[in-house]
C-alpha cells in the first residue's frame, strides 16, 4: 500500500488543500507546515495554472496571488523539497502544465518528465481536475513506473460504466465531489454527497475485471471534497460513510483574509493550525459516531 | 462512436462532472446530426432558410477582380440574419439542445456575434438564455450588448484576467459544470472537447457546401484559393470544410498579427492572436491543440483589435490540417486589418467585421497568391465594430481611411 493509502488506515483522514505559493514562497510553506502540525494526514497542494475552470472565485484567487507572486513548476518542485512536513503530498494541478513540463534530460512533451521531477520533489500522487479517465493512460502509465498514486474526482453525475472506468485507474484516494459545480466553502452540506458515496458503496470489486485496483479488503478510500468548511460538516460527512476530507477554500479564505489585512504569517498560520485542527477533530468525532457495520459472514 | 481526435489534436480534457453530459452530447451529435434522428437536420435546414436567410449570396467583386488581377468571390455570410455567421452553429446547437430535451441556454461570446446568435435562436425556439461576456469585451462592443439583452438573454460580466474570450469560456465552463444536468453549453467555435469542433464545423459547413456550388456555377471551375479569417476557426471551418478533398485548392487561415508577433514571457503577453502561425501543442478548454503559452505552460494574454480573433487557441481540426500542411496559415496584423476594412468599405460597398477584414488584408498584401479564382469568405458586417474603428483609426495614419477630423471638437456623427 502507498503512503497515501496508509494515511487513511487509522481513521478518517484529512486532506487540506493550499495553492503553493499564496500570497508568497515563505509564507505558503509556514501555512502548509502549519496544516501538517493541524493534524493534515495527506496534503493536496496546488500548482497554480492560469486557467483554473474548475475553481470557483475563491480558489482562483489564490492562483492569481500565487501566479502574481511568481510562482513557476520549477519553483513549485523546489517548495516541495525544501517543505519540513512529514505527511505525503499530492500535486493537484492542470494537464496542461504536467504536458508541457520538460528538463534539460528529457525535451519530449508529455506527462513522463513531469511525473519524474515530482517523484524526485518527494510528491506521492496527483489529481488532475481537467483530466477525465478517457485521456488519462498516459499519466496512469507514468506514475506506475515512478510508484506513484493517482487521484480520479468522482462527480455527482458519474455512474455505471464510467464509475467503472475511473475505478479501474485510481489510485491512493478516490476524490468524491460532493456537488456539482466548482470549488468553493459553502455553508450546508449537500445531500448529494451520500448519493455519490453509496453509488460507491455498491460499486462490488467481485464483478470488476482483473485491472481493477482495488485489491484490499476495504477498497480505495473514498475522500469527500467541495463545499466543506467547518468541522461540522467534516464530523456529518464522516459519519455519512466517507473514508476522508479534503478542504481548500475554507482554509484558502484564510490565507486571503490575513493577505488581505496585511497580517503577519505567523498569526495566519496558527489560524489555519486551528481550522486544521477543527476539522480533523469533526471528522474523528464523525467516526466515532459511525454505526457499526454488521460484521460479514 | 465518433472520433474524438485529430491526430494528436483533440480529445476531451474536461473536468468529470462535464463528462456524463458530454457523452449525452455526443450521442445526441451522432443520432440527430450524422444520422438526422426525427428530422432533426431537416428541420434545421428549414429554419436555416426561413428564420436565418439562407443560401447567401456568392457575390463576383469587380472592383477587387480587377485590382487584384483574379476572379474575386465573396461569401456573404454578413447577409446571414445576425450579421455574420454565428448563426448557423447557434441555431443548430439550440435546437439540438431543445431535441436533448434540455431547457437553459448558456454562452460565452467574444466580440459579441456568437452571444448575439445563441441569443436571437434561444428567442426564436423559446429557450432561456445567459451569454458570459468579458467586462473589456463588453465595453468594446457596446452594441451587441444591447442586441442580446433585446432578445432576452442575460449577459452577465467576466471580471477576471484580462476580461476576454478566455476568461469568459473557463466562467461558462463553471456555469455548466454547475447546471449540467438541465443546461446546455452552445460553445462559439470549433473549439473545446469532443464533440464540439466536429459539431460546430458540420452547423458551418453549410457556408462551404452552398460556395462550392456557387463557384462552379458562376466560374463555371473550382476556386483557386479560399481565404478565411481564423480565431477560434468556426468561419474557417465552414468554409474550408467543403473544399478539403480538392486538392488543387489553396486553403488560406488568416489570423490576427495583433501589434507583433513577439511574445513578452515575462509580462505573460502575446501581443497578436496567432495560435496556428507561432502556437505550440498543449491543452486548452478540453482540447489539445495549438496555444500562445508560455514555456511553462501558462496560457498567453492574447490580442487583437478585433475582438472576435482575440483567443490564445484555435481548433483542434484546423491545427491538425496546418501540420498536414493543408492549411497555410497566415497572419495579419491590426493595422493592415484596418486597412482593409477602410478599403472594403469605400471600393466594394461593404463594411466588413474586423475580423473578416483580416481575410482582405492578406488579398491585398498577396494577390498573387489568390490564384485565378478565389473565395473570401465575409464572416460578419462590421456595424458592431464602429466605435472600435472610430477610436482605432483616429490613432493611426492609415492610407484608406476617410478623414477623421469630423470628430474632432466634439462634433458629432
Amino acid at each position: 500500500m502507498s503512503r497515501i493509502g496508509e494515511a487513511f488506515a487509522d481513521g478518517p483522514a484529512f486532506v487540506p488543500y493550499l495553492a503553493v505559493g499564496d500570497p508568497d514562497y515563505e509564507s505558503s510553506t509556514a501555512y502548509v507546515e502549519a496544516l501538517a502540525h493541524g493534524g493534515a494526514d495527506v496534503i493536496e497542494l496546488g500548482l497554480p495554472f492560469s486557467e483554473p475552470v474548475a475553481e470557483g472565485p475563491t480558489i482562483q484567487g489564490a492562483v492569481t496571488r500565487a501566479l502574481d507572486a511568481g510562482m513557476t513548476p520549477g519553483k513549485y518542485f523546489e517548495f516541495v523539497e525544501e517543505l519540513d512536513v512529514d505527511v505525503p503530498l499530492v500535486c493537484m494541478t492542470y494537464y496542461n502544465l504536467i504536458y508541457q513540463f520538460t528538463t534539460d534530460d528529457d525535451e519530449r512533451k508529455g506527462p513522463r518528465p513531469f511525473v519524474e521531477r515530482a517523484a524526485e520533489a518527494g510528491i506521492e500522487g496527483f489529481v488532475v481536475p481537467d483530466l477525465p479517465a478517457e485521456e488519462a493512460d498516459p499519466l496512469r502509465e507514468a506514475c506506475d513506473d515512478h510508484g506513484l498514486d493517482l487521484v480520479f474526482i468522482v462527480a455527482p453525475t458519474t455512474e455505471g460504466e464510467r464509475l467503472e472506468r475511473i475505478m479501474d485507474r485510481v489510485s491512493g484516494y478516490v476524490y468524491v465531489q460532493a456537488r456539482l459545480g466548482v470549488t468553493g466553502a459553502r455553508d450546508d452540506v449537500s445531500d448529494r454527497t451520500d448519493d455519490a458515496l453509496g453509488r460507491l458503496e455498491d460499486w462490488d470489486v467481485s464483478e470488476q475485471g482483473p485491472e481493477a485496483r482495488r485489491t484490499e479488503s476495504n477498497g480505495v478510500p473514498k475522500a469527500v471534497g467541495f463545499g466543506i468548511k467547518t468541522g461540522k460538516h467534516a464530523e456529518r460527512i464522516v459519519e455519512g460513510g466517507a473514508d476522508g476530507v479534503i478542504v481548500g477554500s475554507a482554509l484558502v479564505d484564510i490565507v486571503a483574509e490575513g493577505h488581505r489585512e496585511g497580517r503577519p504569517a505567523e498569526a495566519v498560520a496558527a489560524d489555519l493550525e486551528a481550522k486544521a485542527r477543527e476539522l480533523k477533530e469533526g471528522a474523528a468525532s464523525g467516526y466515532a459516531q459511525r454505526v457499526p457495520e454488521p460484521e460479514h459472514t | 462512436m465518433s472520433t474524438s481526435k485529430f491526430g494528436e489534436y483533440g480529445g476531451q480534457y474536461v473536468p468529470e462532472a462535464l463528462m456524463p453530459a458530454i457523452e449525452e452530447l455526443e450521442d445526441a451529435y451522432e443520432r440527430y446530426v450524422l444520422d438526422n434522428e426525427d428530422g432533426f437536420m431537416d428541420e434545421f435546414r428549414r429554419r436555416l432558410r426561413d428564420f436565418g436567410g439562407r443560401p447567401t449570396p456568392l457575390q463576383h467583386a469587380e472592383q477587387l477582380s480587377e485590382r487584384y488581377d483574379a476572379e474575386v468571390y465573396l461569401k456573404r455570410e454578413d447577409l446571414l440574419h445576425g450579421g455574420a455567421h454565428k448563426l448557423n452553429n447557434a441555431l443548430g446547437q439550440v435546437l439540438l439542445a431543445k431535441y436533448m430535451g434540455k431547457d437553459r441556454i448558456v454562452a460565452e461570446t467574444g466580440a459579441g456575434q456568437h452571444g448575439t446568435a445563441t441569443a436571437m435562436a434561444a428567442a426564436h425556439l423559446g429557450m432561456p438564455c445567459e451569454v458570459y461576456m468579458g467586462e473589456r469585451d463588453i465595453n468594446r462592443q457596446r452594441p451587441n450588448v444591447f442586441r442580446m439583452r433585446l432578445n432576452g438573454a442575460a449577459v452577465n460580466t467576466v471580471t477576471v484576467g484580462r476580461g476576454t474570450l478566455k476568461e469568459a469560456i473557463n466562467e461558462t465552463m463553471r456555469d455548466w459544470a454547475t447546471n449540467v444536468e438541465d443546461t446546455h453549453y452552445v460553445i462559439g467555435s470549433v473549439v473545446g472537447p469532443h464533440p464540439f469542433p466536429v459539431m460546430v464545423r458540420d452547423f458551418q459547413a453549410v457556408i462551404s457546401e452552398e460556395a462550392r456550388e456557387q463557384v462552379r456555377e458562376r466560374a463555371g471551375r473550382p476556386p483557386d484559393s479560399v481565404l478565411a479569417c481564423a480565431g477560434g476557426g468556426s468561419n474557417t471551418m465552414g468554409a474550408f470544410h467543403g473544399f478539403v478533398g480538392d486538392e488543387d485548392v489553396e486553403l488560406y487561415a488568416v489570423e490576427a498579427g495583433g501589434s507583433s508577433l513577439e511574445v513578452d514571457e515575462e509580462e505573460g503577453v502575446a501581443p497578436n492572436s496567432a495560435s496556428l502561425s507561432t502556437g505550440d501543442e498543449g491543452v486548452l478548454h478540453g482540447a489539445r491543440t495549438k496555444l500562445l503559452q508560455d514555456s511553462n505552460g501558462q496560457i498567453m494574454e492574447s490580442h487583437s483589435v478585433s475582438s472576435g480573433l482575440d483567443y490564445a487557441g484555435v481548433g483542434p481540426e484546423l491545427a491538425h490540417l496546418v501540420d498536414e500542411e493543408r492549411v497555410t496559415p497566415v497572419t495579419v496584423d491590426d493595422d493592415r486589418a484596418l486597412e482593409a476594412f477602410h478599403r472594403l468599405s469605400q471600393e466594394e460597398g461593404i463594411i466588413p467585421a474586423l475580423e473578416t477584414a483580416h481575410a482582405f488584408g492578406f488579398a491585398h498584401e498577396n494577390p498573387e497568391q489568390l490564384g485565378d479564382v478565389t473565395v473570401i469568405n465575409v464572416s460578419g458586417r462590421g456595424d458592431k465594430d464602429l466605435e472600435s474603428v472610430i477610436e482605432e483609426s483616429a490613432k493611426r495614419d492609415l492610407s484608406a481611411a476617410p478623414d477623421m477630423d469630423v470628430f474632432d471638437g466634439g462634433a458629432g456623427l
